[in-house]
């Protein structure tokens, strides 16, 4: 068939986890003043979405770009059971020095998936709320453009 | 360049088997979708134009004439059908979403009158979807 079509596979995963907004670069006033009651020195937690897309070949024998099953497998392993009902800054060794943000957890997210073996991770978007959210595309700078891949 | 979404929903169900492989490969690779009776989803359909604004109408393309195309070329042939045995166009190939997505792409891609088509998104369920661009290219939406 003479098509060159761009196809890309998306998937939702969830999982919760608590964090704090906490920089060691500011004093206890300014990370007070920046995170505001993102800085509760107990935590806070959110019910995350993580939508991750991937693009590839169909592979003619099963119609898909990946097995749902290898890729459910992977994503469970690699992102939600180390993240799944866990303190993000205390319990994933990303976030010791790192402010947990959902800016940085797409980055980080983004990091463990595109080692995912079947596809390309074409990118990472998280829903922290309803009515927050971020994504990372990877850094399309240091990367071919699609149209020199393809 | 402006974008405009139009989104449908239909209902269909679909099984996956390939016939080249054994019934027990079948099952390992496909599941509890190697069901031979099949099983459906509401599929929902989300297709993006590209165009610039016409200076009378101040449209990308018009709504209503978007909607017919879709009724015609998707609703016509895919809801409440049996995707694997109803849809010439995916005769010989597995009912993924992958697949379905570049059947509809092609489907619709020479029907549009004005702007082109930029992106057909097709949800198989709220966790599941596929999405497709022509030209080996996705913009940065």
């Amino acid at each position: 068939m003479p098509e060159r079509l761009h196809i890309e596979l998306g998937r939702r995963y969830r999982f919760a986890a608590s964090h704090r907004l906490h920089s060691a670069h500011l004093s206890d006033d300014e990370n007070c003043r920046v995170y505001g009651k993102c800085n509760n020195p107990y935590g806070h937690g959110h019910n995350y979405t993580v939508e991750v897309r991937f693009s590839g070949a169909i592979d003619q024998a099963t119609g898909m770009i990946a097995n749902l099953a290898d890729l459910d497998a992977f994503v469970t392993e690699r992102v939600i059971d180390p993240f799944d009902h866990r303190s993000l800054q205390e319990e994933v060794p990303a976030f010791r020095e790192t402010v947990p943000t959902t800016e940085n957890l797409c980055l980080e997210i983004f990091q463990r998936l595109q080692l995912f073996p079947n596809a390309k991770l074409e990118s990472v978007r998280i829903e922290e709320t309803s009515n927050n959210s971020f994504e990372y595309a990877g850094d399309k700078e240091s990367q071919p453009s699609r149209g020199e891949q393809l | 360049m402006v974008y405009l979404t139009r989104k449908v929903e239909f209902a269909a169900s679909h099984l996956y088997h390939n016939p080249a492989l054994s019934a027990e490969e079948n099952r390992r690779v496909f599941g509890k979708c190697n069901n031979p009776h099949g099983h459906g989803h509401n599929y929902t359909l989300e297709v993006t134009i590209a165009g610039e604004p016409d200076p009378v109408t101040g449209m990308v393309l018009d709504l209503k004439e978007l909607k017919e195309i879709l009724e015609r070329e998707i609703m016509q042939r895919m809801d409440h059908r049996f995707l694997n045995y109803e849809v010439v166009e995916l005769e010989g190939q597995i009912p993924t979403c992958e697949n379905v997505a570049r059947v509809i792409w092609n489907l619709l891609e020479p029907k549009i009158p004005q702007g082109r088509l930029h992106r057909v998104r097709l949800y198989e369920s709220a966790d599941l979807f596929a999405d497709c661009y022509g030209n080996g290219a996705r913009s940065a939406i």
